[in-house]
């Protein structure tokens, strides 16, 4: 109560004319802002959590008005930060309060951002990748050098990423320069609030950072959507991932209520389910498409429109995760599976903001796994259980780029630097050897050839007090360099679609744009296009009334969380459960039963059949679609060197499907935890993973610089290819700094090396085969998937060439 | 390693794109771009020392596996004129060697058209093998047979999804272009309007692959639709 009562009349007047009350978490903290300490609020979407972020620093101004800049507001989201300074500006005009809030993004117009430093707001919100450019700046010294509080926002969306990384270095920084800097994280519902409560503090220090608690909010009320067919009867699909049996329900559905948002996860399932939908639009409702391939423009139109209310349906993927405050959207559809608790729980924390009204949800699966997915997400959020995070060491490429941010604002002792970068989290266990040799990447490429001393960037700069070295840049050129090229966000090489006219549609990655050929029709932006021509960087395309191809995206995918999975497989062998699935999903576990095996949880079951002249091995790990994908790699492999004669393999979240000639008669030789000494460092190597990880590394760490939007590559080559790079690299450095980062990448996002070890790990204990003469229950939707990989290894690239002369040869014989 | 029958001679092509002639027992390669990464690491960009050394154990294998006598270089053999004076100790060793024990010619290029030092060799604007042309850029209009550089030419395929890009030879009757040799060197399509504008329209495409010479023509339309191979691969899956 004493600390409710601290909150100014003027505020307490606000909150009524407004018909709130101050909550409990808001009360704690501002009692958090007035005894100085961090603090991490960890509340559902609606609770008003950022209102609860930015009251100590409102009610601080409000008490002792002061010059320069009081507060940052750092976003993963440009359109974030934008969003919460509208709503921040409402209770600012409204009480009165003599507060001036601007944005800074990498779109803010440079005679603002040079206002904003000169005469700096009270209150500024930005983004991880702007604040880290601001403290590249030698001015930033003083900017910052009264800052109070940094309030750190959607903190469960990107701290355990490179953006974090990046982020943690900025807040060891930013509290170098101002000592009293009050850090604030605001977190949707996690599973650890610990982890989080240590990212956040300085020098790790988790007793330092006050754990606030919102209040729970009502239940959801979550539905699964199951198809009916005319006689009523439910049929859950055998396979797929895409609920389009749904689209005309969610059609009814979003015509009965007021906005709906529909979530896929991925951009290809968005814009097939908006297709769908569209066939039964009867009413041509206006509803709309929003992911990360469509048009910057084309994203914005669609997310004002949803602002303004003018959008009764929204048909989006992750990227529009993030919380954004559409208001009035009452419903919110799952499209396939959720995948893990916490990011079900967040979408639908889309629907509704108002706390203590439940939001609604429905789930639609897209086959009978899915649906054992789903169930399992809507227990596993009755339970209250949320996915586990996992925080890894802070990435060698992101500290390279912050170190050069800090050379560029001033010279700097390599010792203090050491120090304060270990006091990020991720970076606490950094050792003076890979600092040492970050740094001497950044000054010379830190190659052992010591080959560019003249070209070095950075240069001596004396002694500090501490006897430490001091380094600065050697060349202003170096500081334009690293503010042009710095950022997080690597993309794929990408082609704009656009029409002949010139307008743009969005980009498509290139591996995507260079299956398609002339003629060729794909599902893009809403729209059936034809694909009339390439041009440099432009895919150009018509509209078309032919049906479409729809795109495929590449990319790392979500996998299944291991809470998820544990209760799916608990599902298999727990008859108890079976009586609250539907009577197709019921009758498809007993048929498992009888003719094959359910396992136990502990268990890796692995059936082998024969079907249509070749051998299949299925084995239901349930580790998620990328430990599966990397497993089927290493697997066939291993069948190929017994002599097995591997055809291809399929995974799944749930299971890896491998088919060859021969048929696998031992599995356990083939999972055997060697396989990650053996053939693990062999296929990563010689695969395009490491150079996809390269490519990344080799950016962020300023290594090459990227494209910039604007400089379009000619018809010849301008820049060279960071393969080729690689592969130098890799015969005359092998230990080199940034190929140990790409290695560190690859193990860690690429591969899911983790749970694929632990899968190995227990498989020799816990392996159950059986050899079944015909397809098993279990095994159908393992089987009909997307996404097959046939197997191309070792000189496949050379067979590929070898079969497209073949058929150019015969192509051009014919003419 | 396959033979190649060209302009009345007995050549090998080779898997790294280079050319032997078998009773000169010539070595032919186009565009080491050699200190290709010192220069970028002069502007600031600082890429591994090891292009030239790269590039040079590459020559060196072949000189040993070929016997090689003579070897030219088609020009562009260093990225720029200042790249002789950035050589790295290993790498000028390397070359001295090869200066040392084989014949060694340079055509200059538009890249470095004055070259500082020649390591044992001697430089020239042009050169004849056996009433060959050795050019940097082929000559546009010119007759008789002609083997030049300068354009990289790459290959680059679409099979049942897979993208696969390789350096290839580019032929037009009795003129070939060779692709880059150099570790560090980039691609332009092999299609490009801008080689068959100074090669003369282009018959085909060719790499080794598997101890085969593939040739894949260059169909009519190619010019105008730069995913023509794509086209013809996958009508067939």
């Amino acid at each position: 109560m004493s600390e409710n009562s601290s909150l100014p009349q003027r505020f307490t007047d606000w909150f009524a004319t407004r018909g709130w009350r101050l909550r409990d978490h808001q009360a704690a903290m501002l009692a958090a802002g007035r005894a100085g300490e961090h603090a991490l609020l960890v509340a559902a979407t609606g609770a008003g959590k950022t209102l609860a972020g930015f009251l100590p620093s409102l009610v601080d101004l409000a008490e002792a008005p002061a010059k320069g800049l009081h507060t940052l507001y750092i976003s993963p989201l440009k359109a974030l930060a934008v969003d919460v300074q509208r709503n921040l500006l409402t209770p600012i005009a409204e009480i009165g309060l003599d507060i001036r809030v601007e944005a800074r993004s990498g779109d803010t117009p440079a005679d603002r951002k040079a206002r904003q430093k000169s005469n700096p707001p009270h209150i500024l919100n930005t983004t991880p990748e702007s604040l880290s450019l601001l403290l590249s700046h030698p001015d930033s010294l003083t900017l910052f050098a009264g800052l109070r509080t940094v309030v750190v926002d959607e903190i469960h969306a990107f701290a355990d990423g490179k953006r974090g990384d990046l982020l943690s270095l900025s807040l060891a920084r930013l509290q170098r320069i101002a000592p009293h800097l009050r850090r604030v994280g605001l977190s949707a519902t996690i599973a650890d609030p610990d982890l989080y409560r240590a990212w956040l503090a300085p020098d790790g220090d988790i007793d330092a950072v006050r754990l606030v608690a919102g209040d729970p909010g009502a239940e959801p009320e979550i539905d699964i959507l199951l198809p009916t067919a005319e006689d009523g009867v439910v049929r859950v699909p055998w396979s797929g991932h895409s609920g389009s049996y749904a689209a005309e329900p969610v059609m009814r559905l979003i015509e009965a209520n007021r906005t709906t948002l529909v979530f896929c996860n991925t951009r290809s399932l968005a814009e097939l389910t908006f297709q769908e939908l569209w066939k039964h639009n009867d009413q041509a409702l206006p509803i709309g498409v929003h992911h990360g391939s469509l048009a910057r423009e084309a994203r914005r139109k669609v997310e004002a429109a949803m602002a303004r209310g003018d959008l009764r349906a929204l048909v989006a993927t992750a990227s529009l995760d993030l919380g954004v405050d559409w208001g009035a959207v009452d419903l919110v559809v799952q499209m396939g599976a959720p995948k893990g608790s916490s990011r079900l729980l967040q979408r639908i924390g889309r629907a509704n903001h108002r706390l203590d009204e439940a939001s609604r949800a429905l789930v639609v699966p897209g086959n009978r796994f899915e649906y054992l997915e789903a169930r399992a997400a809507l227990d596993a959020v009755e339970a209250g259980e949320r996915d586990p995070d996992q925080f890894h060491p802070g990435s060698l490429d992101v500290l390279a780029q912050h170190i050069m941010a800090c050379a560029c604002a001033a010279p700097f002792s390599e010792a203090a630097l050491l120090d304060e970068v270990r006091g990020a989290m991720p970076y606490s266990g950094l050792t003076a050897e890979e600092f040492g040799r970050v740094l001497g990447f950044i000054r010379d490429g830190g190659y052992a050839l010591k080959a560019y001393d003249r070209f070095r960037r950075l240069a001596p700069d004396g002694t500090a007090p501490d006897g430490s070295p001091m380094w600065r840049v050697s060349h202003p050129r170096f500081v334009t360099q690293h503010r042009m090229n710095a950022g997080i966000i690597v993309d794929a090489p990408l082609l704009t679609v656009r029409f002949n006219n010139g307008r743009q549609l969005g980009t498509v990655e290139e591996f995507f744009a260079s299956t398609l050929s002339l003629g060729d029709t794909f599902f893009f932006s809403g729209l059936s296009l034809e694909v009339v021509g390439i041009k440099d960087t432009d895919l150009i395309v018509k509209a078309t009334s032919r049906p479409a191809r729809i795109p495929t995206y590449v990319g790392a995918r979500m996998a299944l969380t291991t809470n998820l999975a544990g209760r799916v497989r608990e599902f298999l062998c727990d008859r108890d459960q079976w009586p609250r699935f539907p009577d197709d999903v019921r009758e498809w576990l007993e048929a498992q039963d009888r003719r094959s095996v359910l396992p136990q949880p502990g268990q890796l079951l692995v059936e082998t059949f024969p079907r249509d002249g070749s051998h299949y091995m299925v084995a239901y790990p349930f580790e998620g679609w990328n430990a599966h994908q990397s497993l089927g790699m290493l697997v066939t492999r291993r069948m190929e060197t017994q002599g097995l004669q591997p055809l291809g393999f399929q995974a799944s979240d749930y299971a890896l499907v491998c088919h060859s000639i021969v048929p696998v008669t031992d599995p356990a030789s083939l999972f055997s935890a060697d396989i990650l000494a053996d053939e693990f460092v062999d296929w990563v190597e010689g695969s395009a993973l490491l150079k996809r990880a390269f490519r990344e590394v080799a950016v962020i760490g300023g290594l090459v610089e990227r494209h910039h939007p604007g400089r379009r590559k000619s018809g010849k080559q301008v820049t060279f290819s960071t393969d080729l790079i690689y592969d130098v690299l890799r015969k005359y450095e092998p230990d080199h700094l940034l190929l140990k980062a790409a290695w560190a990448d690859a193990r860690r996002r690429l591969t899911d090396v983790g749970r694929l070890g632990d899968l190995l790990d227990r498989a020799a204990d816990t392996m159950l085969h059986v050899t079944l003469d015909r397809v098993s229950p279990l095994a159908v939707p393992a089987l009909i998937m997307i996404g097959r990989e046939s197997v191309a290894q070792g000189a496949a690239d050379d067979a590929l060439f070898e079969e497209a002369e073949t058929i150019a040869q015969e192509a051009m014989a014919q003419s | 390693m396959v033979p190649l029958s060209f302009a009345g001679r007995d050549f090998i092509a080779t898997r790294e794109g280079a050319l032997f002639c078998t009773d000169s027992r010539a070595l032919i390669v186009a565009d080491l771009h050699l200190e290709k990464a010192s220069w970028y690491a002069r502007m600031g960009q600082l890429l591994p020392p090891y292009d030239s050394l790269a590039t040079l154990d590459r020559i060196e294998q072949l000189a040993d596996r070929l016997d090689a006598a003579a070897l030219w270089c088609l020009g562009d053999n260093f990225h720029d004129v200042g790249g002789p004076a950035r050589l790295p100790a290993g790498a000028r060793a390397r070359l001295e060697r090869l200066g040392r024990r084989l014949d060694l010619h340079w055509i200059v290029g538009n890249h470095d058209p004055q070259l500082t030092e020649t390591f044992g060799g001697s430089a020239h604007e042009e050169a004849w093998l056996g009433g060959i042309a050795l050019r940097h850029i082929a000559r546009r209009g010119a007759r008789g047979a002609e083997l030049s550089g300068h354009f990289h030419p790459k290959l680059r395929l679409s099979v049942r999804g897979h993208r696969v890009a390789r350096p290839c030879f580019v032929r037009a009757g009795d003129r070939i272009v060779l692709p880059a040799f150099g570790s560090l060197t980039g691609g332009m399509a092999a299609f490009d309007p801008a080689i068959a504008d100074a090669l003369g329209p282009i018959e085909a495409a060719m790499i080794v692959v598997s101890g085969r010479l593939l040739t894949f023509p260059n169909a009519p339309a190619a010019l105008s639709r730069p995913h023509a191979m794509a086209q013809c691969a996958g009508r067939s899956t």
